[in-house]
């Protein structure tokens, strides 16, 4: 009973307001994941994260996680027979700035199997001050076909599943926005994973 | 191509204990107010999007990263502590290679960070910031100084007792951790929300470092053992 006790995971506590001096400097920030050389579409997305209130968090940070072109995760328990992208990295870190926003520059992501095949799609942990544990979303893309078979969607009630669509800037191709909306009619879906 | 079936192995990671980490939402933390989510989360099966993670190397530490004593002209004032411990993961197998970044207060409380105005000396040969890879068997080590407590303005004389912010990588996205190392025998814990909470006595109880007279090294720098766990796959997979 006791070593199964000891073994219950740590918990969490909120990552505060002054992380900045480790986390996002400007060293340890990735506001970069794909190298130039990394095959796909490039594309620029941009986060806010809003509260209750609709206000922007100039006191976030935004880790990401995805997959790359070809739907590979760059990490030894992706069992899939293909390589990692050379120049991808997969793993991105942004602190929002003063107006409450960040920009990532990725590619888009392949499709990653899991019984069917997922829909292109970013995973994202947001932390801040006034959060005791990070929330996990996931962003995926506007208009693409895959969305409509996708397994995780599909645990989503439709009229909610819009809150995790990045969407498209028609004037700048290649530019996409976020809104991580912590609370409101338009709260983001969010996961327990 | 939408109704290709691609079966690919995924091993789920266990499930979090109730009342072993803080809800979103706790009321006398008052910033959880307006940025807890309001709606029920969405429960979802672990596919190879949760269960891989980004892997760092020793390539993203330099040496003396994690001594926090050593990376000014001078020795930053305050009482010289080593804090180290073992990161492990939820089926007890040490966690090789996590990065682990810690940042804290001068003995005095303060932040080098512009949006700290308590007024309280900033140390010219502290930083408090810092980072270090566990080694095979898990191990980390620290050496640094012992933060200060501090006001905050949650409500009328509130201040947040001595603590080191830890953020830990571990094998998977969902394995990550951001936590709060204390000190043992703090007055304050009875009265500071972030650590209240956390509805299990004894998970709270983990976020308190030990004296660890082992590590105490005579006549230089006093020891605190703190270890981490991290959640693990639900079993232990079959090694060939």
């Amino acid at each position: 009973m006791r070593a199964d006790n000891d073994l219950v995971p740590t918990p969490s506590q909120t990552v505060g307001p002054f992380f900045k001096i480790e986390l996002t400097t400007d060293d340890h920030c990735v506001r970069c994941i794909a190298d130039p050389q990394a095959r796909g579409e490039r594309m620029w997305i941009t986060f806010r994260v809003l509260d209750g209130d609709g206000v922007p968090l100039n006191d976030a940070m935004l880790e990401i996680w995805q997959a790359d072109s070809n739907g590979k995760y760059n990490h030894p328990d992706d069992p899939q027979q293909k390589q990692v992208d050379s120049g991808w990295i997969g793993f991105g870190r942004l602190g929002t700035g003063e107006d409450g926003s960040c920009v990532l520059e990725t590619i888009k992501p392949g499709r990653v199997p899991n019984g069917t095949l997922q829909a292109p799609h970013l995973t994202v942990a947001v932390f801040a001050r006034g959060m005791l544990k990070q929330l996990y979303t996931r962003v995926y893309f506007a208009g693409d076909a895959a969305n409509d078979n996708d397994p995780i969607l599909h645990l989503i009630a439709p009229d909610r599943r819009g809150t995790l669509m990045a969407q498209p800037d028609r004037a700048h191709p290649g530019h996409w926005s976020f809104d991580v909306r912590l609370q409101g009619d338009r709260e983001t879906v969010f996961f327990d994973v | 191509m939408d109704s290709v079936t691609t079966r690919v192995p995924v091993k789920p990671y266990i499930r979090l204990p109730k009342g072993s980490q803080p809800p979103s939402l706790y009321e006398p933390y008052h910033t959880t107010l307006k940025r807890a989510p309001l709606k029920p989360l969405i429960v979802v099966p672990h596919t190879l999007s949760e269960t891989t993670g980004p892997i760092f190397g020793h390539e993203k530490v330099g040496e003396k990263d994690n001594d926090l004593t050593c990376q000014h002209a001078g020795e930053p004032i305050g009482e010289r502590i080593i804090v180290s411990g073992r990161v492990l993961d939820s089926n007890g197998r040490p966690v090789p290679n996590a990065l682990i970044e810690i940042w804290q207060t001068n003995s005095a409380g303060r932040y080098k960070h512009i949006g700290d105005q308590h007024p309280a000396p900033l140390d010219p040969n502290f930083s408090g910031a810092g980072r270090t890879i566990t080694d095979e068997q898990g191990a980390y080590q620290f050496i640094t100084i012992k933060p200060g407590a501090y006001p905050w303005f949650n409500h009328y004389n509130a201040w947040r007792p001595a603590h080191i912010h830890f953020s830990i990588f571990g094998t998977a996205f969902i394995s990550r951790l951001v936590t709060q190392m204390y000190f043992p025998g703090d007055p304050l814990f009875e009265y500071d929300p972030i650590f209240q909470s956390i509805p299990d006595e004894k998970a709270r109880q983990r976020l308190i470092s030990k004296f660890d007279l082992e590590t105490t090294r005579s006549q230089w720098a006093k020891g605190f053992k703190f270890d981490i766990v991290l959640r693990g796959p639900e079993a232990i997979p079959f090694e060939s």
